[in-house]
């Protein structure tokens, strides 16, 4: 009779190992590879691998003009395209000091909410997704694409426009844009009760988000963790309030803050968000005032030599944008301080000791922009 | 604080600190040897407060290497913009501040992989987009690529 071999057991929960998500992974949306060190299924680790997408924009940036520049942050963050150029606009516009025309101030900020929108519908779409509802998605995609109607109309193109130039717009407003965007909001208001009847009430999707992940005020101000992600944390760092620009000053809305600064807090400051985005543009949209749709500008755009800091509040958190200029045509140097990089450098320290499938979640709610992390 | 008050008060911490003209921020070129120390003071004093590391950059300025922060207070709302200078362009290196604003390691990685400026004392000082093996810091203003840059 044969001898039955014994093999060793190993006690696999002890034992400490690594596997790769990513860079081929539905829940980092983008070409991201975490190294996670997992005991069992307990996160012990992670290290985060950016770089699959680096472009080197920044590189690029010193050989374009600016006017050229404005083509390539659109390909940052992709989904806050508008907010990226009225960053670069806004610099360019402080260092030569023209004033743009208040119809183009008013504008810019309207386009900027709907980018807002259109970005946390998105956010939406994907949180439900890795949630595992896959009706979020169609859900949110369904909306989505009002927006993306009414930017086609009036710029020509649905996700990478290009529509700011520095000093105003590239065109005025299609005739129809007010009449769309009413109808858009009001159309929205009614939808976005949907979105919370589906998702974020459900106790499943409660369960898996209440108490995990929890981010305190003091590591996300540390680690620099800005906009719906840090604001879940009770870190005020809205630069719409806190350093307005375009016609902000003159809307009056809410700076959303959370105190708890888990997933669940961070899901509810993005949905929230969406209606205080609503509330700014309905106070905006009828006051656009009559005039033209750009400043006089030169045909070459030199900066006078020095520095320059622009922050604006991207959908994702605070993007500055650091020029140091020689006065030439094309930057000496152009830094992007882009949101999700900050946001990223958090994730080994809020998901340790959670679970694999909680990652997932955690992941969802910082809402990554891989392009916007690799620059 | 305002600006003016807050000058003095980051002479009289660092009496050696070189104030620079700026329209939009406080400057101040700090000599490398203090700047971990005086970051230190600017996050642990009460009236200073400066918590909030928004930017952290590497400039290449071609006779030094430069790294500028930007801080901000999340409290008192003031900002500074400091710089930190090494003539040294192969082993250049300024102490880490990552162990007192934690996002400056991610940022410090970043300044190391394309502009090439080391930091003391940094964690994990590793490339961070750019593999293992790459010649060369590609916004340094002598690099030269001529595989992967296309010259227009």
């Amino acid at each position: 009779m044969k001898e039955v071999i014994h093999l060793p057991v190993q006690n696999v929960e002890e034992e400490e190992y690594h596997i790769n998500m990513g860079p081929q992974h539905p829940s980092t949306h983008g070409v991201l590879r975490l190294v996670v060190s997992l005991q069992g299924e307990i996160v012990k680790s992670l290290k985060p691998h950016c770089g699959y997408i680096h472009r080197g924009i920044e590189k690029m940036c010193e050989k374009d003009t600016y006017p050229q520049i404005i083509h390539l942050t659109d390909r940052m963050d992709y989904l806050s395209a508008h907010i990226n150029n009225h960053a670069v606009c806004m610099l360019v516009e402080k260092a030569l000091e023209v004033e743009v025309p208040e119809r183009v101030k008013y504008i810019r900020t309207i386009v900027d909410e709907l980018n807002r929108i259109a970005s946390h519908q998105l956010w939406w779409c994907s949180f439900g997704m890795d949630m595992g509802g896959l009706t979020c998605f169609f859900y949110g995609l369904r909306d989505r694409e009002k927006i993306l109607d009414i930017f086609e109309e009036s710029f020509g193109s649905r996700l990478l426009h290009s529509y700011y130039t520095p000093g105003g717009l590239m065109m005025d407003i299609h005739p129809d844009f007010q009449k769309n965007v009413k109808a858009f909001i009001k159309y929205f208001r009614k939808k976005i009760k949907d979105y919370d009847e589906l998702l974020t009430g459900n106790i499943i999707m409660q369960l898996r988000t209440q108490g995990i992940g929890i981010l305190s005020k003091e590591d996300a101000i540390s680690y620099g963790v800005t906009g719906p992600s840090g604001r879940a944390s009770g870190f005020a760092c809205d630069v719409r309030k806190h350093h307005p620009y375009g016609v902000y000053d003159k809307a009056d809305f809410k700076e959303i803050l959370g105190t708890k600064g888990d997933t669940f807090e961070r899901y509810m400051m993005r949905m929230d968000e969406m209606l205080e985005s609503m509330k700014i543009i309905e106070q905006l949209i009828d006051n656009i005032p009559a005039g033209d749709h750009t400043a006089k500008m030169k045909a070459v755009l030199k900066l006078p030599a020095g520095e320059y800091f622009q922050r604006v509040e991207a959908a994702r958190g605070e993007l500055g944008v650091y020029v140091v200029s020689d006065g030439n045509k094309s930057p000496y140097r152009m830094k992007f301080r882009s949101p999700n990089f900050s946001n990223l450098s958090v994730l080994d320290h809020i998901s340790r000791g959670c679970k694999i499938a909680d990652l997932v979640a955690i992941g969802a709610s910082l809402d990554y922009v891989i392009p916007d992390i690799d620059r | 604080m305002d600006n003016a008050a807050l000058k003095e008060r980051i002479l009289g911490l660092v009496p050696d600190a070189e104030y620079q003209e700026n329209k939009q921020f406080l400057t101040f070129i700090i000599p490398p040897a203090k700047m971990h120390d005086l970051a230190f003071k600017l996050k642990s004093e009460a009236d200073l407060a400066f918590d909030f590391l928004f930017c952290l950059s590497g400039v290449d300025m071609v006779k030094f290497l430069e790294v500028v922060y930007h801080l901000e207070s999340t409290s008192h709302k003031h900002q500074l913009e400091l710089k930190v200078r090494t003539e040294d362009r192969v082993n250049g290196a300024v102490d880490t501040v990552c162990d007192i604003w934690r996002t400056a390691e991610f940022h410090e990685r970043e300044a190391f992989d394309l502009v090439g400026i080391r930091f003391n004392n940094h964690p994990d000082l590793r490339r961070i987009f750019l593999e293992e093996g790459w010649l060369g810091h590609p916004l340094r203003k002598d690099y030269v690529d001529e595989v992967n840059i296309v010259e227009l």
